[in-house]
């Protein structure tokens, strides 16, 4: 019934769960979201393995599901990847234009994304994404494709997110592991603003936030490109890190303190409360004030904003954003998050919804799995540009050739 | 206070008697305020400070500065030394207008309460950025009077020690050797404070009395200015035909000198003779070269003055100052004043420059620890810290930002 070639599957290792999204493209390049699967991450540190067998068996639980509500097998996935270790940063690429007639061709296209590429990285750092941005001929701006333009000089922009080359290696190696491929690595702050922004959005300008477990990656685009990426090693283990710090509690608890009572804003309602903690028996342990919880919350997810807005003014694009701030993540489910990202980033804040793709609803509509759903969409997009998928030998030369080469 | 000051006060009294002011602070300094005999101390200016009401208008004192707040309700400080640091703080430039055109500033307070332990430090700087030289007399509590009064005594102390020129201390602990089982509450507390009268009483006697050799304000300043010295006192008196080796035996002897150690481990020591009209060279000589035995390497300055009125009487006053060695407790950050924190290094210059001491200051130069509070960073205790511009954002934030929860 299914075609192998049209199934495409998003992984995503992340600090609080591991996640797969199955999804099928039609021959028009439609994508339909047909199977989810999902485990309960233990092996993972801010977006980082630290336990590769805990993780090796979360993640067949989580392959298991999702190949049982797809009924298909997966064959390869788009890795997912984040970590603190993950930095983008812009570089132009310049090259002379040396023909005749002054007529850019390909091949000068292809040499001066190789210039712009040719970056002074840390040895042991490897580029996950170079993202073409704008051309400029002679210095002309904003020029999308500039083969068969006149000129000189041939100038190009490239978002380059680079990671740790042996941390980024270290999660490949586990995929493979459990008899997977990987077809392409790809940023999780690129996935989620894939899944969340239309081209619209996109071209208007706007900021992606992904607050996950462990980590929170922003992405900014404008213009229909990537502008800026970041990843901060701080997520929702910090709030529940802070919160059984601050109200004494073990970490559990703290974490269901958090889902049950938490709040981004100091609640009006909390002021005052207290509710009591009991153990198995039914006896009350302590009472922990709502209000402190709340306060410990607000200042924990505040203080994120405040990084993520700090960095956006510094590279200059907080005007840029004229669509406003998107939020994903597991993070975003905090009731009065919007309220509060309002008010630090001064502009329009949405919960993002995957938009775009068809399928499972109850899936699209929830905001952690916006990563996933966008590792799929990255797939689709891949796949459409490609034409046919080549064979699956080639396909694994390709990927680890490429990998390899970064 | 740099030179230029001091020679300009210095040269200003050359002429006159340095014009002295002589503060009570809190309580305990009211009543050590009381027992100075008013005739004796003809020219001096007493004041009164308390943040008491009540307790200051019992006061005999002919200038009163009433230190209130509304916040207090006229009830004091209760203990507080921070409620007293703050309301002297408040009315800082009252104070400093308090000590305007003095020479010499005597401060008398009992630390280990609110209102002197509080005020007293601030009042020494006042008093210094006034000009003045400050010397401070201060008792410490009994040590059933519990820790924490005793705690607050030696933050104070410390804090004393930093603002003034000079702390004259008293363990009040120290009297019980000197006291028997019969001795009353009232007699001992009076005994105590005798001490400190008799200490200012021997400093003001220095400074009015013509003598035969001659301590001039000036030496006082040499002896006190910048080095924040803790300074053991002694005022002994005897009689008789072998009074000179009496006075010598009870000044070493003297509770206050811990059995002569403190003219041991003393920089510079003070010496002034009082007696009558029979007053021997050979006296004056026995009594210089035990002292000079006892303290070393100290620097010795000598006065020697004749009062018809002591007939036989030889009255023997010694000060000996020992540098503060490295500060106990690192600068508290509560400490408000950079002028503090710039007084080491006009004390090594002035050493410097008088080329006196340098193999002292040398081994001065300890490191001391920030006592920086460890906070456990739980479930990011072995992971990789999380450091953005310094800060490791592991720590929650609450306790980052110093948020009170309460």
């Amino acid at each position: 019934m299914f075609d192998d070639n049209n199934i495409i599957a998003g992984l995503e290792i992340g600090t609080s769960k591991i996640c797969v999204v199955v999804g099928e493209q039609n021959a028009e390049g439609g994508l339909n979201i047909i199977g989810l699967g999902q485990a309960r991450s233990r092996g993972v540190r801010k977006g980082e393995i630290i336990n590769p067998e805990q993780v090796e068996e979360d993640l067949r639980a989580a392959m298991f599901e999702a190949e049982q509500m797809a009924n298909v097998e997966i064959r390869s996935v788009y890795l997912g990847v984040s970590g603190g270790h993950i930095r983008g940063f812009n570089n132009r690429g310049v090259h002379p234009v040396v023909s005749a007639d002054r007529e850019i061709s390909t091949d000068d296209v292809d040499d001066v994304v190789k210039n712009a590429k040719a970056i002074n990285l840390p040895a042991e750092n490897t580029v996950i994404h170079a993202v073409r941005q704008h051309f400029f001929v002679d210095g002309q701006d904003g020029v999308t494709n500039p083969v068969g333009m006149l000129g000189a000089r041939l100038e190009v922009d490239m978002h380059v997110i680079h990671g740790h080359a042996n941390r980024l290696q270290n999660v490949i190696r586990l995929v493979r592991a459990t008899s997977l491929e990987v077809d392409e690595i790809v940023f999780n702050g690129i996935a989620s603003a894939i899944a969340l922004l239309t081209g619209e959005q996109k071209e208007l300008g706007a900021l992606v936030i992904d607050i996950g477990g462990g980590t929170t990656e922003y992405v900014v685009y404008s213009d229909g490109v990537i502008r800026h990426s970041g990843v901060l090693a701080v997520g929702g283990d910090h709030v529940s890190n802070d919160l059984a710090y601050g109200l004494k509690v073990p970490l559990s608890r703290a974490e269901k303190l958090k889902l049950e009572h938490g709040n981004a804003l100091i609640a009006e309602a909390a002021k005052g409360q207290t509710i009591s903690i009991t153990n198995e028996l039914g006896l009350e342990l302590k009472r922990v004030n709502v209000e402190h919880l709340q306060r410990i919350m607000s200042l924990r997810i505040e203080e994120i904003f405040q990084l993520i807005a700090a960095d956006l003014e510094a590279v200059g694009l907080t005007d840029y954003l004229r669509s406003g701030v998107f939020l994903c993540g597991g993070g975003s489910r905090v009731p009065g998050i919007v309220t509060l990202a309002e008010n630090t980033f001064q502009m329009n804040v949405a919960p993002g919804h995957a938009s775009a793709i068809s399928g499972l609803t109850t899936a699209l509509d929830q905001p952690e799995f916006a990563a996933a759903i966008g590792l799929v969409k990255f797939g689709s997009l891949k796949n459409r540009k490609r034409g046919a998928r080549p064979s699956l030998v080639s396909g694994i030369k390709g990927v680890f050739g490429k990998i390899l080469s970064r | 206070m740099n030179h230029e000051t001091e020679i300009s006060a210095a040269a200003a009294t050359e002429s006159s008697a340095p014009s002295v002011r002589i503060f009570g602070v809190g309580n305990a300094g009211a009543t050590l305020l009381g027992a100075l005999d008013g005739t004796e101390f003809a020219g001096a200016q007493f004041a009164a400070i308390n943040t008491d009401a009540a307790a200051l208008a019992a006061s005999s004192a002919p200038v009163k500065i009433n230190l209130e707040s509304k916040l207090l309700r006229g009830l004091g400080t209760g203990g507080d030394p921070d409620r007293g640091r703050a309301l002297a703080e408040e009315q800082f430039s009252l104070l400093k207008s308090a000590c305007e055109g003095a020479n010499v500033v005597f401060i008398l307070a009992g630390l280990g309460g609110g209102a002197g332990s509080g005020i007293s430090p601030v009042l020494a700087r006042a008093a210094r950025e006034a000009g003045a030289l400050v010397l401070a007399f201060v008792t410490l509590p009994f040590d059933c009077e519990g820790n924490r009064r005793e705690a607050q005594a030696q933050t104070a102390l410390e804090h004393l020690k930093r603002a003034a020129d000079g702390v004259v201390c008293l363990p009040s602990q120290k009297i019980f050797k000197l006291i028997d089982d019969n001795t009353s509450l009232i007699e001992t507390f009076r005994f105590t404070g005798g001490f400190l009268v008799e200490g200012v009483r021997g400093v003001w006697q220095l400074l009015t009395r013509p003598g035969l050799i001659q301590v001039h304000f000036s030496d006082l300043c040499t002896l006190l200015r910048d080095r924040h010295a803790e300074n053991a006192f002694a005022f002994v008196e005897a009689a008789g035909p072998g009074r000179a080796r009496e006075a010598v035996e009870k000044i070493i002897a003297h509770p206050l000198f811990d059995d002569g150690r403190a003219l041991a481990e003393s920089d510079a020591v003070l010496v002034s003779l009082l007696a009558g009209k029979d007053l021997t060279m050979s006296e004056v000589g026995r009594v210089m070269e035990q002292v000079k035995r006892q303290c070393g390497h100290a620097q010795i300055i000598m006065g020697a003055a004749v009062d018809a009125a002591l007939k036989e009487k030889l009255c023997v006053t010694v000060i000996a100052a020992r540098q503060n060695a490295a500060p106990s407790g690192a600068p508290s950050r509560s400490e408000p004043s950079a002028a503090h924190a710039s007084a080491p290094m006009h004390r090594d210059v002035a050493a410097f420059r008088s080329g006196s001491r340098p193999r002292r200051l040398a081994n001065k130069l300890i490191q001391t620890q920030l006592p920086l509070s460890i906070v456990s960073k739980g479930r990011f205790d072995k992971s990789e810290p999380t450091k953005h511009n310094g800060e490791d954002l592991d720590v929650p934030t609450f306790l980052r930002r110093g948020v009170p929860l309460n």
